[in-house]
């Protein structure tokens, strides 16, 4: 896929959560958005970091074509990420996209299928629910999240499909984490998994144990996002691989969890 | 009308942007947001004779103004680059020049060996500084015999250009060009990474996988623009500056101390279009001081 160098304008900051923004962009010529894949990630560059120069790796939450926006969910992750969700309306942000490969397609529209997201980790699956909808399959989601209120766009969720949560604390949903929700119980033909590495390896666990495909995204720490660093590898069956090119999604087949 | 066009060691180049070893890719990776052709050239990832898997994750860490990588020469061996990636790239209209790097001298000489038949590597650079792998990087590059022992058995095995890249994790860098030189060295580039550290104080742990790693980005430039000056001054080769260019600016800032081309690495991870960049601003600035032609500038600090 043709990768770009765009401007864009940010539209709005949507402060979801104290920790969580949401930021909708349009490019500022209004050419339309390339063509991009649930699963895929841009490079978003900082200005106005006081130590950090590099670009910040994040996943596309959604495309909006009826709009041209384009949606990134950001973490308050550190000095890069601060100054990203310090942005206003009308500023300018250069981005690089899309990167990445993408998330692989069910066998079936007759599959049940879950995404599974963690924290920030929500933030593909919902571009990548909106889609399988959109194609006709029936995706679910389980959302999982300290508390209530760390519970991240439940209600684009909701428009999907069904949402599961669970809150380590009980205030929403299930108490515990997402790996003991009961929606695990039940038949999943594939799961689609994002967030914190232990929350995946822990679901992958659960995928291996009950014979499920299931595919997870990864977010490690990367610096050019296009396979030329190669610091952002992950260990896999075949050796050492970028997951900036070769993931960030990989089955987990593939890894040697 | 500005004369761009330098001569490396017998190697042309048509203007002095070149990008540095490891920053970007084989080039492709970067072909959707410049036009490759328009390089002086490019240096291709380190390679060494057998396939390698580099260092455990993680391998990098930003600090401030730069970032610090570990990625230990991982690169699949000469002979896959010779089958797979060449033939993909030996018509781009630029000069290719391979990063060599090595555990024993015999290693050096075996990957030379297999590329000099090759019509479009028309120039090595020589790794003999990198920080990240305990032999075949600054074990060589850090003492002027070591140097020298590499330099006159890459001089022997491969006819063509053969550039050094020099560690800047020395005493005296100019003591190591000297000895590079008089092995028959046609040019040196520096400076690789500088040796750094960082610890993640709440995790009470180094960030790197390897504790220790390159430092690269602006951070070092300063260091980089006083080794290329000191460099330039103590050898007669052709001197190829890098450390932390990130714009025109920084690269005429490295001509004007006596490089004859310069590399951009670490700008390429922020702009992977910033070479076009720099060469655009090569020729305004020439323009603007009224050079014609871009030799002119190179060391003129000392003129």
């Amino acid at each position: 896929m043709k990768k770009y160098i765009i401007d864009l304008k940010v539209v709005e900051n949507r402060r979801i959560h104290e920790l969580y923004t949401l930021l909708i962009m349009t490019p500022i010529d209004g050419s339309p958005l390339p063509e991009m894949l649930p699963g895929q990630f841009v490079q978003v560059a900082v200005d106005g970091s006081k130590t950090t120069f590099l670009r910040r790796p994040i996943s596309i939450n959604n495309v909006d074509r009826d709009n041209n926006h384009l949606w990134l969910l950001v973490r308050n992750a550190g000095e890069g990420t601060r100054a990203l969700m310090a942005l206003k309306a009308d500023d300018n942000v250069n981005v690089v996209l899309p990167l990445g490969n993408s998330f692989g397609m069910p066998f079936s529209v007759n599959d049940k299928i879950l995404l599974v997201g963690g924290g920030v980790g929500v933030a593909p699956m919902l571009y990548w629910g909106a889609q399988l909808k959109a194609k006709g399959f029936t995706p679910q989601f389980l959302i999982g999240a300290r508390s209530a209120k760390d519970v991240l766009q439940l209600e684009e969720f909701e428009k999907i499909g069904k949402v599961y949560v669970s809150t380590e604390d009980g205030t929403m949903g299930e108490k515990g984490l997402v790996t003991t929700n009961a929606v695990l119980a039940s038949k999943i033909d594939k799961i689609y998994c994002c967030g914190p590495a232990p929350m995946m390896k822990a679901i992958a666990k659960v995928a291996k144990e009950n014979a499920i495909d299931c595919e997870v995204s990864l977010e490690n720490m990367m610096a050019c996002g296009l396979g030329a660093c190669l610091c952002c590898v992950e260990n896999t069956v075949k050796g050492n691989v970028c997951v900036c090119t070769e993931g960030p999604v990989f089955n987990i087949n593939e890894l040697t969890w | 009308m500005v004369k761009l066009g330098v001569n490396i060691g017998g190697l042309n180049l048509k203007n002095p942007v070149l990008t540095a070893s490891g920053t970007f890719g084989y080039g492709e990776e970067f072909a959707d947001f410049i036009d490759l052709n328009r390089l002086g050239g490019f240096v291709i990832k380190g390679t060494t004779i057998n396939h390698r898997e580099g260092n455990p994750y993680p391998r990098m860490a930003e600090t401030p103004s730069g970032m610090l990588n570990a990625v230990g020469l991982q690169n699949k061996g000469v002979d896959y680059f010779i089958d797979n990636i060449y033939p993909r790239i030996k018509d781009v209209d630029s000069n290719v020049i391979v990063n060599v790097s090595g555990a024993t001298i015999d290693d050096y000489v075996a990957v030379c060996e297999k590329l000099t038949p090759l019509d479009k590597i028309n120039a090595i650079e020589v790794n003999i500084s990198c920080p990240n792998v305990k032999q075949g990087g600054m074990a060589f590059g850090t003492t002027a015999d070591g140097a020298a022992q590499v330099a006159r058995a890459v001089r022997k095995a491969f006819p063509k250009t053969v550039i050094i890249k020099l560690s800047p994790n020395v005493t005296d860098i100019t003591e190591i060009a000297r000895a590079v030189e008089a092995e028959g060295a046609d040019a040196v580039s520096l400076i690789n990474t500088l040796l750094g550290m960082a610890i993640d104080v709440e995790r009470q742990r180094p960030y790197l996988s390897t504790i220790t790693g390159g430092l690269s980005g602006p951070a070092v430039r300063p260091v980089a623009v006083r080794m290329v000056w000191q460099v330039a001054k103590a050898v007669n080769i052709p001197v190829v500056g890098l450390g932390g260019i990130m714009n025109g600016r920084d690269a005429i800032e490295f001509m004007l101390a006596g490089a004859r081309a310069i590399q951009v690495g670490t700008a390429n991870f922020v702009d992977p279009s910033v070479t076009m960049k720099i060469i655009d601003y090569m020729e305004d600035y020439c323009q603007r001081h009224g050079i014609s032609d871009i030799n002119d500038i190179v060391g003129m600090i000392n003129q």
